[in-house]
């Protein structure tokens, strides 16, 4: 089947709202290249479990894409149009099984020498739809903030080293009431602004009390789920015939309902929290993984307006069939080495958040849990400056939003 | 968006990056200034005796945690001790399929293969190995492969005509020898054994285990006792990976030894440390291997290495990656690495910028042990030959 075939019909398996809103795009979106569409597809049958604002920028997109006159359409999709496709790929039922289609189509372009082609027909339609569909203006400018080093008593290396050049390092925080003072700037904000998963707090470890106002996610909270992926998947590969793709396959297709999540748990959540640990890799077996993992996601699906991440120790490093086989509540720790992850982590969390609407007027903060070192970034915020003075984090969180 | 951060980060860039830090830190020189005759004519009296080593720098690994200024932590063996001695080549691309096993066949072939990096399959062209054995009329025991995983077990041979099956390299997998060799007894070698970081979940099965068992007795001079006795005493599947190599250099000196390393690729777990760690290591067991190389009756005076990555990993900045953890993006990061290159006929304290392909490779050796990779795709490297 291609693009031009589609019809209504097609689209049957689809959940009810994505089904409405292909119904309404249809017109536009059968004009469009084979090698395009299923990727468009892949985040439509979502639609009814995704976040508001991913919704509203789907919306958006059809609707810039149905609105193109056809002499536009070419221009916007003349790269994708010259990408080749097999045969076999045309055959694959692609409509049903979009993700796994684009993991098929990402194969086909490696082998075909086309994925730098297909990268940059991606870049260029990015850009054009950035151009075209101008962010709404935010409530508030976007924050974060990162916590790490949970549990490390002392750390003689120097920290933030790719953070600093972008916002001024302090050495010399009060630690004391640290923690409490980023906590109370979360739940301000989110009374301030409340917005339905406008607001997060991710954890390494067992989440603080917070508001209902605030998403909260953690790494403890989703251990049952954790563990019943990871049983699910030791039955899978244990299945003959079944190998990395296959399995693959099986996870894309997986419901929260597959892995014991109620079914009164919050439907867009619970499965956004599925996802972290079926799309995500690393995610069940380190902690640390789990919390970069979750920030990227909050930020590229949700688009935090605060996102407040607590790292904590993973467990120390095992054979991987170990890790893999879960249920090891008491493992070993280690704090050192997850000082690394969440530095890193905590870089990450604010590429992320550079990659946002309003980037330049949001405000970033990294801070040595318990310690005097923090690195704060924003708009008046000197760049790669130092300060040993003597500063509360009030002053920071106030400081990189001025 | 602040686009100010999607900055341009071509393969050039990456390699001027190194070029500027090695002759910065190493006082090296750039080797255009210095190109003149082959060393290897020089060579040539020599060339029947000629060794290669190559080592592919285990699973990948970025220019910020290696050679630029602020990777150099990482890697204080090669920097010290052997970039000083090595010809340094900045550029190094690799525009073929940025898995481990593909990539190793590519390198091992000089061609970019497309054969599935999961599956186990020979690669589709010939590789160095039967090229060097067909020409040069060498046993089998002249060229061996130590690789890291079940999933590299047929990297030594092609199926083409020609060429193929008992053509190739031997392969020794130290991970399946030590499975092998413990089974049945209490012993814990699980933090040795684990297979691969890309999909942890899968150790292809391989039949047999008799014949490797011969291996470690016959070949190795191993007894199963000695063998994993020892195993106990090292931390990490590559540690393992050179106490084999240096056990077949020993006994059995190949003149065309490929060793694997892949501790590294633990990156795709998520955790930064432990793919620091993993650079750590193989930057530790690079050196000890090029000390090996300047001991070791059967080597000293007449070895290249070649030190490379099979690829890079994604940038930091690459929106379709999640940076330093995979190399699924295909960009300039995770495409262009570097290689080094030390020994017999090799200038030594020179930085290269000219681009070459991960496929010139294998013509390279081509050229400097005299035979003839007839299917290659790639270019002997200029200054090497």
């Amino acid at each position: 089947m291609l693009p031009r075939d589609l019809k209504i019909e097609s689209f049957a398996s689809y959940p009810p709202e994505a089904r409405l809103l292909l119904g309404k795009h249809l017109q536009g979106i059968r004009r469009l290249p084979m090698a395009f569409v299923p990727s468009l597809l892949r985040e439509v049958i979502d639609y009814d479990y995704r976040f508001p604002l991913e919704r509203s920028v789907l919306e958006k997109e059809l609707s810039t894409i149905g609105g193109l006159p056809d002499s536009q359409v070419h221009e916007w999709f003349g790269s994708f149009a010259s990408i080749s496709i097999s045969p076999s790929l045309e055959n694959f039922d692609w409509v049903n099984l979009p993700a796994q289609f684009v993991e098929k189509e990402a194969a086909y372009l490696w082998s075909t020498h086309q994925l730098d082609a297909f990268r940059k027909a991606a870049t260029d339609y990015g850009d054009r739809l950035d151009r075209a569909n101008q962010p709404e203006p935010l409530p508030v400018r976007r924050l974060g903030i990162a916590v790490v080093g949970q549990g490390v008593a002392t750390y003689d290396q120097p920290l933030f080293r790719n953070l600093r050049k972008h916002g001024t390092y302090f050495s010399n925080v009060r630690a004391e009431g640290g923690l409490g003072t980023l906590f109370a700037v979360l739940e301000k904000r989110s009374e301030a602004h409340p917005a339905p998963y406008a607001h997060w707090y991710v954890d390494g470890g067992a989440a603080r009390a917070v508001n209902a106002g605030i998403t909260t996610i953690s790494y403890d909270a989703l251990t049952p789920l954790r563990n019943s992926l990871l049983k699910r998947m030791q039955t899978e590969i244990d299945r003959p015939g079944m190998g990395p793709e296959e399995l693959r396959t099986v996870l894309a297709r997986m419901n929260p309902s597959d892995l014991g999540i109620t079914k009164n748990a919050d439907p867009v959540l619970s499965r956004f929290e599925m996802k972290l640990f079926t799309e995500g890799s690393g995610t069940q077996i380190y902690s640390t993984t789990f919390a970069q993992w979750a920030a990227r996601e909050t930020l590229r699906r949700a688009q935090a307006l605060t996102l407040l991440v607590r790292f904590a120790p993973r467990q120390r490093q095992r054979p991987m069939n170990e890790l893999l086989a879960g249920g090891h509540g008491d493992a070993d720790l280690d704090p050192d080495g997850s000082l690394i992850d969440a530095e890193m982590g905590a870089y990450y969390h604010w590429i992320d958040q550079q990659r946002l609407p309003d980037a330049e007027r949001s405000g970033f903060i990294a801070w040595f849990e318990g310690h005097g070192s923090a690195v704060a970034i924003g708009p008046t915020m000197p760049k790669g400056a130092e300060s040993n003075t003597a500063v509360e984090m009030e002053h920071l969180t106030s400081s990189v939003l001025t | 968006m602040n686009r100010s951060l999607y900055r341009s980060e071509t393969p050039f860039a990456v390699s001027r990056t190194r070029r500027d830090f090695l002759r910065d830190a190493a006082g090296l020189l750039l080797g255009g200034a210095v190109l003149q005759a082959s060393p290897f004519i020089r060579a040539e009296s020599t060339r029947k005796k000629r060794k290669v080593v190559v080592v592919t720098f285990g699973g990948g690994a970025r220019d910020q945690e290696t050679f630029a200024p602020e990777g150099q932590e990482n890697i204080p063996h090669m920097l010290s001790e052997m970039a000083p001695q090595s010809s340094f080549f900045t550029h190094v691309t690799n525009q073929g399929i940025l898995g481990h096993y593909v990539a190793t066949a590519s390198l091992a072939t000089g061609v970019y293969e497309t054969l599935n990096n999961f599956a186990s399959v020979a690669p589709e062209h010939p590789t160095v190995f039967e090229y060097f054995r067909k020409e040069l009329r060498r046993p089998s025991s002249d060229a061996w492969v130590v690789a890291p995983s079940n999933g590299f077990h047929r990297i030594g041979e092609s199926e083409v005509r020609g060429f193929g099956p008992g053509q190739g390299a031997r392969v020794i997998l130290p991970k399946r020898l030590l499975g092998i060799a413990s089974a049945g007894t209490n012993a814990d070698f699980e933090h040795l054994l684990h297979d691969n970081y890309e999909t942890p979940l899968y150790t292809p099965a391989l039949a047999g285990g008799e014949v490797e068992l011969q291996q470690l007795e016959m070949i190795l001079k191993l007894s199963i006792a000695d063998f994993t006795s020892h195993a106990r005493s090292l931390s990490s599947p590559d540690e393992l990976s050179l106490y084999i190599a240096k056990r077949l250099m020993r006994e059995e000196a190949p003149s065309l030894l490929w060793i694997t390393m892949h501790d590294i690729d633990v990156a795709h777990s998520g955790a930064y440390s432990l793919y620091i760690d993993g650079i750590r290591r193989t930057d530790r067991l690079c050196a000890e291997l090029w000390r090996v190389i300047q001991t070791e009756p059967e080597y000293a005076g007449n070895t290249t290495m070649f030190v490379l990555p099979d690829f890079g990993r994604d940038s930091d900045f690459d929106a379709g990656g999640n940076g330093f953890q995979h190399h699924r993006t295909g960009d300039p990061a995770s495409r262009t690495t570097w290689m080094m290159v030390l020994g017999q006929g090799v200038r030594h304290g020179v930085v290269y910028d000219t681009p070459v392909q991960s496929v010139d490779l294998v013509p390279s050796i081509g050229a400097m042990m005299g035979f003839s990779p007839s299917q290659s795709s790639g270019n002997p490297i200029r200054e090497l030959v």
